[in-house]
């Protein structure tokens, strides 16, 4: 069989590469470039940088520039921060009657400790759940493994809002969960969780599961089996060996995981606006409401900047948490 | 050597009387269609430092996974100190195991280590701090107990594994490739300091190896394994002196084999036609084995003699050519061409700094005393 040798993708884009690196123009500008101090490793850092800023920094200097603007019925609906009197003299108009309104108005705290109980209860019930989960698919033989992790990920290929929404068939009064336990005979009368909190639970439990697994997964399969093989040989029965071994040596991917479902459930919106009920009001059913209801962009923004500083702070214990064990590993 | 230390009369092993204090009786592993240990009989007696020496995949490490608990015999019992292990948990096992990894607890501290198994058994704190610095002390790390398992060199923290190991005063310890993961200096120290731990505590060794200098340095008695079975279970020297099979002559140190054929079989002794030598050896013992079937002859090539000049001798003298010449300083290693043409590797110490050694293509006689060979039949 003749097989005529072909190129890949790979091979061609690194070839085209070369060619144009060695392009006459492109390596004078690489030499001017090199006068400056820059060299290609920067360039590619530089990469990841450039897209923090486009995308998270300009925004974020938006909202905390709208948030100290007022509301203006206007398009955008919001007085400009900086204004030009006569053409001359320019006039900064910073108002931060939005944070005093979020600090006096009882609503926004409410909603904001409500969002950080919610947020804490259902990332402790998942990694209740997680846990499991993932100590089971870790210890699993090569070939399940796969698939079990596969199945973890496999409500990502379906809507997000949809899989929300059919929660809400499964909580109500006419579910099947409903019409089965009836059956059974273990309640009398059929019982709707929807709008409560349990929903919300629920929801945030089933839709940030993966978040907590697959952390959880990587750093359980980490662990040297033969640790658990020495704790057993010294005298230590199994679930002792869980808590003294085990457990502090994963737990780098519990604070991740813990992480990754605390932060995005805090400022959930989604399931606390379907499966929630009047009472479980969260900070980001309080700032869509603020945003689209009374189109006041500047206390929406001014919600916004608050929720991110107070979630900085979890973030920035994580990563002295990671850098320290990072240093003890070492 | 290990067999020249002052112990009793009588080993252990071969009192009648002496009841051993491990029993592998007749164990077998199979892991789904391979079988890792096949059909193991063995008894180990209170004080030994016991060897399992074989090639990876011998199934040497997972006879001692068995004896730990870690791993159930498909078939057979395992009995230490007369009681029968089947069913019996590791961690209510009255054995303690040293692993290859040394798989220290990296969360904690080289105290915390130490201190973990007296900490499962209730021992009360004043004690376990007594018993962990004393044992630290033994290992020679005393303060070294605040440090992390990461912040040791290779060599302490193979100590660390030695004293948690050793600090619940098992009666046997288990140990894998104890010194596997040090560099050779190191090693040879250890070696010895590890033999001494073993006199002074009188802690039965169990000892899982592939490397056979460290199986003579080491063991009272070396089992070699190959394929999951125990081909001969001796002393260093018996081993090294009378391999009963190719394989353990092969395995053990340096061996030159000649294939033949027994023509003369007396009790006394044997003479065997080797075509591959172009002759016969004469061997001063009996051999058990049919007429005329294929025997191997078996010769140490440190237990060869060089000669410019034929020796004074009828039988197992070889003429050929010199063709390779190693010089290491203490022994010199020569590879000589018989005229049959097999290679036969002669090894010769440097007892005085000759300047007229043998050297390249010379014409030289090999020779050896009848005593000097061994015949295996397998």
């Amino acid at each position: 069989m003749s097989r005529v040798a072909q190129p890949n993708l790979g091979q061609v884009l690194s070839g085209l590469l070369q060619a144009l690196l060695g392009w006459a123009p492109v390596r004078a500008a690489q030499g001017r470039l090199k006068d400056w101090g820059v060299t290609g490793r920067m360039a590619v850092t530089a990469v990841p940088y450039l897209w923090l800023l486009v995308f998270f920094l300009v925004p974020f200097f938006i909202v905390l520039k709208i948030s100290f603007s007022s509301v203006e019925i206007a398009m955008p609906p919001f007085a400009p921060l900086i204004q030009w009197a006569n053409d001359k003299v320019m006039l900064i108009r910073l108002n931060l009657g939005n944070y005093q309104f979020l600090w006096e108005d009882a609503l926004y705290s409410s909603a904001l400790l409500n969002s950080l109980k919610m947020a804490g209860v259902s990332t402790i019930m998942a990694l209740l759940v997680g846990y499991p989960m993932a100590y089971g698919i870790a210890r699993s033989s090569r070939e399940w493994r796969n698939i079990l992790l596969m199945l973890v990920m496999l409500p990502f290929w379906t809507s997000f809002l949809l899989r929300v929404y059919a929660w809400i068939g499964l909580l109500g009064i006419n579910s099947p969960i409903n019409q089965m336990l009836l059956a059974l005979g273990l309640i009398n009368e059929p019982v709707s969780l929807l709008q409560t909190d349990w929903a919300v639970y629920i929801g945030i439990v089933y839709s940030y599961l993966p978040f907590m697994v697959l952390p959880l997964y990587t750093a359980i399969e980490k662990l040297d089996g033969t640790l658990l093989e020495a704790a057993a040989d010294l005298g230590c029965r199994p679930t002792r060996t869980f808590f003294s071994i085990t457990l502090p040596l994963t737990k780098e991917g519990i604070v991740a995981g813990c992480m990754l479902v605390f932060i995005p459930a805090t400022g959930e919106f989604v399931i606390p606006a379907l499966l929630g009920g009047p009472d479980s009001l969260m900070i980001g059913r309080v700032l869509w409401e603020e945003f689209f209801n009374n189109r006041d962009w500047p206390v929406a923004s001014a919600v916004a900047i608050l929720l991110l500083l107070l979630l900085v702070g979890p973030i920035m214990l994580y990563q002295r948490a990671q850098q320290a064990a990072g240093g003890a590993h070492r | 050597m290990a067999n020249t230390r002052p112990d009793e009369k009588l080993k252990p092993w071969q009192d009648p009387q002496a009841v051993p204090y491990v029993r592998i009786e007749r164990v077998t592993k199979r892991f789904g269609d391979f079988v890792a240990v096949n059909q193991v009989s063995l008894d180990i007696y209170q004080g030994e430092a016991f060897c399992l020496l074989g090639a990876s995949g011998c199934g040497k490490t997972t006879l001692l996974r068995m004896l730990a608990g870690f791993e159930d015999p498909s078939e057979g019992r395992l009995f230490i100190d007369g009681q029968d292990m089947t069913g019996i948990p590791p961690y209510e096992r009255p054995v303690n195991m040293m692993f290859q990894s040394y798989a220290l607890f990296p969360h904690m501290s080289v105290e915390d280590n130490v201190a973990f198994g007296l900490k499962q058994d209730g021992v009360p704190k004043a004690e376990r701090q007594e018993r962990v610095s004393e044992m630290l002390k033994l290992v020679a790390l005393d303060g070294y107990g605040k440090r992390r398992p990461q912040q040791l060199s290779g060599g302490q923290r193979q100590r660390v594994a030695l004293a948690r190991s050793l600090v619940k005063r098992p009666k046997l310890l288990l140990l894998d490739e104890p010194l596997g993961a040090l560099d050779k200096k190191l090693r040879e120290n250890t070696q010895f300091e590890l033999i001494n731990l073993q006199e002074k505590l009188g802690v039965t060794f169990v000892i899982v190896t592939h490397d056979q200098e460290e199986a003579m340095t080491l063991a009272s008695r070396i089992g070699v394994m190959n394929h999951g079975r125990i081909l001969q279970t001796g002393t260093p020297s018996d081993i090294y002196e009378y391999p009963t099979s190719k394989y353990v002559a092969d395995f053990i140190g340096s061996v030159n084999m000649f294939e033949g054929r027994l023509v003369e079989d007396e009790p006394d002794y044997v003479r065997i036609e080797s075509p591959e030598l172009g002759g016969t050896v004469y061997v001063d013992h009996g051999v058990s084995s049919a007429p005329d079937a294929k025997v191997w002859v078996a010769v140490r090539p440190e237990k060869v003699r060089l000669d410019r000049e034929r020796p004074d001798q009828p039988d197992n003298a070889f003429g050929g050519t010199v063709k390779e010449i190693a010089y290491l300083g203490d022994v010199s290693r020569y590879l000589v061409a018989l005229d049959s043409g097999k290679l036969v590797r002669v090894t010769q110490p440097n007892t005085d700094r000759r300047d007229d050694r043998v050297t390249w293509e010379e014409r030289v006689w090999v020779s050896w005393s009848p005593g000097a060979n061994v015949v295996v039949t397998q």
